[in-house]
């Protein structure tokens, strides 16, 4: 029996875990970095169509966006036609004036004529509800205009 | 059997190593920024009455069903960009209007001059976003195109390329006057004129 007997001193010795804070901040920092910040959260369905001739949409703060799209899942109560998302709401087209002139207010005088509208369709849209839009923005003199758009050969 | 328990593994280097892990990270993510195409839409005025000859409008005309009706010709998406083309850079015009960098058919029948020929896009109401899109982008592709192929004869280089380098901070010719100039030449000569009809 002496064969089996335990033998003292002989456990694994603990794992050092000096370094684990490091990894955590690690992941932390890493994930910071990585995340987009998302201004508003979407309840319509975006899915982009893609186009080939792209340009990039530099100088973020100058961007009023505005989204349109068949409400998402969650959001089925607001039915089933395409609508417009305005920050955090959904819209009219009639609000389009106001969310502008808004934007407008928080901007220095000589950026207004530099601020792009971004219109973010989703692909399943109709243009009916597009050309509304272009001509609310045009009533309001906000005529630089970005089709926001996936990046790939737009032929299928 | 030596009864020796496993010797402690310095972790003092783990901290160092999270550290270069981080950094590389912090190097090499990227931020995904928007791009999409750009346009400019007309101002809310009524428009000057200006006459256009009716040749040197190319009608594109996307119906509900999301077809191709151009120059009241059905036609598929895939042969779009080619008949843009040809439109644009026909120089069919005679005296004040000629094209001397047009390599067109010289149709008179077809736009005089790339300055003069307006690609006007009509849509329906019910038109899918989508397929406007595609259209969209492959008549600004038609016109990326010429201006590649102008710029390539003019300075030997794509207009693609001038457009990078005049808008990167690393380049040598960073917002530099002279590329500039040729930049805004190749613009003017193949302006990018497309027209966009209110729906009916």
């Amino acid at each position: 029996m002496s064969k089996f007997k335990k033998k003292g001193n002989n456990e694994l010795p603990a794992i050092s875990t000096a370094s684990l804070p490091d990894i955590v901040f690690m992941l932390l920092f890493f994930f910071m970095v990585a995340t987009v910040m998302r201004d508003n959260s979407l309840k319509i369905k975006n899915n982009l169509p893609s186009a080939k001739e792209v340009e990039k949409l530099d100088k973020k703060n100058l961007v009023m966006f505005i989204y349109a799209g068949a409400p998402s899942d969650a959001y089925k109560n607001a039915g089933d036609e395409p609508r417009i998302q305005l920050n955090d709401k959904f819209a009219d087209v009639k609000d389009i004036a106001a969310f502008i002139a808004a934007e407008r207010a928080t901007k220095r005088e000589e950026e207004i004529p530099l601020l792009t509208t971004a219109l973010k369709v989703d692909k399943e849209t109709n243009m009916g509800l597009v050309s509304d839009i272009e001509q609310e923005l045009r009533k309001v003199n906000a005529l630089k205009l970005n089709y926001t758009t996936k990046k790939g050969s737009a032929l299928k | 059997m030596a009864k020796r328990s496993a010797p402690e593994v310095n972790a003092g280097s783990m901290a160092d190593i999270a550290f270069l892990l981080l950094i590389f990270f912090l190097v090499t993510t990227t931020i995904e920024v928007d791009s999409g195409i750009n346009s400019k839409l007309p101002p809310d005025i009524p428009p000057p009455d200006v006459k256009i000859k009716q040749k040197n409008i190319f009608t594109v005309e996307i119906s509900k069903d999301n077809q191709l009706l151009v120059e009241e010709n059905l036609m598929k998406m895939k042969d779009l960009k080619a008949a843009a083309i040809a439109f644009i850079d026909n120089g069919g015009g005679q005296g004040d209007a000629a094209c001397s960098y047009c390599r067109g058919a010289k149709d008179p029948a077809s736009s005089d001059n790339p300055t003069k020929a307006i690609v006007s896009i009509q849509n329906k109401r019910g038109t899918s976003y989508e397929t406007f899109i595609t259209a969209y982008d492959q008549l600004a592709s038609a016109y990326s195109e010429l201006r590649n192929r102008l710029a390539q004869q003019l300075y030997n280089r794509s207009f693609d390329e001038m457009d990078k380098s005049y808008n990167d901070t690393k380049s040598s010719e960073f917002k530099s006057e002279k590329l500039k100039a040729k930049i805004d030449n190749i613009k003017d000569k193949y302006p990018r004129i497309i027209s966009k009809a209110e729906p009916k």
